[in-house]
């Protein structure tokens, strides 16, 4: 191999555009995004106060600039878990739509397809109607992580004989369970009167409920299952070929398969457990990222977590302010801003193709 | 062929059986494929062709019989073992029409990575002599949706190739393409087997297959009716018992293999 050879090949194909560009592009996105969202809202703050009140909390190195003390109060305690928790949010199901459509190499797979998001509402309407003291509010994300755990279980329980698990059972099982608890959340829905409002915010998805604790709790679950989606992404791109021919290709599919689902199940329940069910984002984010990035899954699923961090703080910017002071949920300018967005960039892409 | 010795022997079926359900699909099957030879696998539809090659890289059960890839049997090599010794081309494999040629291709280096490992600059060089092997080099950058068969085909040999496995098998490489694609497929082949692969390969075709394998496995109903040389194999006798009637062998000096071409019904015998 001469040297103009060896490296013609990575110049000329998956790393054409640059391996850093869009990492680079992301991340100053989402510093953009994360300011603008902590300046808006019933009192504008200016980007500097913003700027300074992160800095001063800043463990270790932070501290010393001179804010005032009413805007550090809003940007720290009020906004900013906000809109850590929108990204966190985000990230969560952007990457795990990615994986969910890497594993089942379909591209409407969500990552609510094996009963996450059913699973999760049952759970939250249970925490939000059962007298439940000892847990309190809390008992609502709480729940709705354990409904959602519980779902996906049961869906890999029934569709599995022996060591493995077809796709399409999969699937089958996951509408099935969905369908059950969505029944079971319907009727205590009914039942449930006055409460029926909070269970309503639940399902169309909100951040009003954001706080500093719940945000870090979510953290781990999230950091684990991001990064196990993160070291398959090499592998998800030769399950990006059949089974058959990723099998030929030394790659377990079953284990693999059941790594990733159970990582981005993972990631998608405590996201609803964070902000109850947002569609939409795990859909449109990593097709976005497939347009502009192409399909290599070590780019795909990192700049979705990105992406997905800037959409969903920006669309819960939009959220709280459009209608000022009144809040839309979020489900509802994810769908209405995002749908027509991703329409029209899937038009130019089918033009290109063609 | 010369004499050969046990390492020169890339693949060795021994009396293979494998059955679907009640059905035996393949049986008492034996055969090598040696270093620097392609094999060709003829039948007719649902022979066994496709069934024997699945088996033959561990995707389905056997009911009876060995495999052994160059001298070690099957069962004792790990899915990465078994991909870093043979690279199998399906008939028609999938893959996303936006996935670039030169992704499709480096995911040949599988067999040859962990988990946690990236491609390394070896790992791109190796792709690119694929391509270049393959004669798709010039395609790298090009999506997959947008190639023509025969470039396609091409694509998926370079993925094949990247593997470095020793022994290769197709499974009918040149369906679907038009007749000048086939012979530059077979070219590609035949010089794949020069520079020491050892080649299994499904063919339909006939004329093809007696034209540029080194030895034939003739399979009927999902036993070898006959095996040895093209014009051993392709004879009148046996291509009218697998085959029927309506098929004519025409063995034309100006020709060193021989030529299958189908007859009308009422056309008579051989010219």
């Amino acid at each position: 191999m001469t040297a103009p050879e060896a490296i013609a090949l990575p110049r000329s194909s998956a790393r054409r555009r640059g391996s850093l560009g869009p990492f680079a592009i992301a991340w100053l996105l989402l510093a953009v995004v994360v300011v603008l969202a902590t300046m808006l809202g019933t009192t504008s703050i200016p980007a500097s106060a913003v700027l300074g009140a992160i800095w001063n909390h800043l463990p270790l190195i932070g501290g010393g600039v001179s804010v005032e003390q009413g805007w550090e109060r809003i940007v720290i305690d009020v906004r900013l878990p906000r809109v850590v928790t929108a990204g966190l949010a985000g990230a969560a199901l952007a990457s795990s739509g990615a994986a969910y459509q890497g594993v089942f190499r379909n591209p409407l797979a969500d990552p609510f397809l094996l009963g996450v998001a059913s699973g999760a509402a049952l759970g939250a309407a249970l925490g939000v109607v059962l007298p439940i003291p000892a847990l309190g509010y809390s008992a609502v994300p709480v729940l709705a992580f354990v409904g959602a755990v519980i779902a996906v279980v049961l869906a890999y329980t029934a569709s599995r004989t022996g060591a493995t698990v077809s796709n399409t059972s999969l699937i089958l099982a996951g509408v099935a369970i969905a369908a059950m608890a969505g029944a079971a959340t319907s009727f205590i829905l009914l039942t449930s009167n006055e409460r029926a409002l909070t269970i309503f915010g639940f399902l169309f998805g909100s951040f009003n409920a954001a706080s500093w604790p719940r945000a870090l709790t979510a953290l781990p679950y999230l950091v684990v299952g991001i990064t196990v989606l993160l070291v398959y992404a090499r592998v998800l791109n030769v399950l990006q070929l059949d089974e058959e021919q990723a099998d030929q290709l030394g790659v377990d599919v079953s284990r693999t398969r059941m790594a990733v689902l159970t990582a981005a199940s993972l990631t998608a329940a405590t996201a609803v457990a964070m902000a109850g069910v947002i569609g939409f984002v795990g859909l449109i984010v990593p097709h976005v990222v497939r347009i502009v990035f192409g399909v290599d899954y070590r780019r795909v699923l990192p700049l979705s977590a990105l992406l997905g961090a800037v959409f969903l703080i920006a669309a819960d910017m939009l959220a709280r302010t459009v209608l000022r002071p009144q809040e839309v949920p979020v489900g509802i300018v994810t769908a209405m801003v995002g749908g027509p967005f991703f329409l029209a960039l899937m038009r130019s892409r089918l033009g290109a193709l063609r | 062929m010369t004499t050969t010795t046990s390492t020169d022997t890339l693949l060795r079926l021994r009396d293979l059986e494998v059955r679907i359900g009640d059905a035996s699909i393949v049986r008492g099957v034996s055969l090598d494929v040696r270093r620097g030879e392609v094999l060709g696998l003829i039948g007719p539809n649902g022979a066994g062709k496709s069934t024997l090659l699945r088996a033959a890289t561990g995707l389905l059960p056997l009911t009876h019989g060995t495999v052994e890839v160059a001298g070690a049997p099957l069962t004792q090599l790990d899915r990465r073992a078994r991909a870093q010794a043979i690279a199998v081309v399906q008939q028609l494999p999938e893959a996303p029409p936006t996935m670039r040629l030169a992704e499709l291709v480096l995911l040949g280096r599988n067999p040859h990575l962990g988990l946690l490992a990236r491609e390394s600059a070896h790992d791109y060089a190796v792709a690119q002599d694929s391509m270049e092997r393959a004669g798709c080099a010039d395609l790298a950058d090009r999506m997959l949706g947008t190639l023509s068969g025969g470039q396609r085909r091409r694509a998926f040999i370079a993925r094949a190739l990247a593997q470095e496995a020793p022994l290769l098998l197709l499974d009918e490489p040149t369906a679907n393409l038009d007749v000048q694609a086939q012979c530059e497929i077979f070219e590609l082949i035949r010089a794949l087997a020069a520079n020491g692969a050892g080649v299994l390969v499904v063919v339909h075709d006939l004329t093809l297959a007696a034209t540029y394998c080194d030895r034939l496995v003739l399979l009927a109903a999902g036993s070898v009716v006959a095996q040895g040389a093209p014009h051993e194999v392709v004879t009148s006798a046996n291509v009218a018992r697998v085959y029927g009637d309506r098929v004519t062998v025409i063995n034309d000096p100006s020709h060193a293999a021989p030529i299958v071409v189908p007859a009308r019904a009422g056309d008579g015998g051989n010219p």
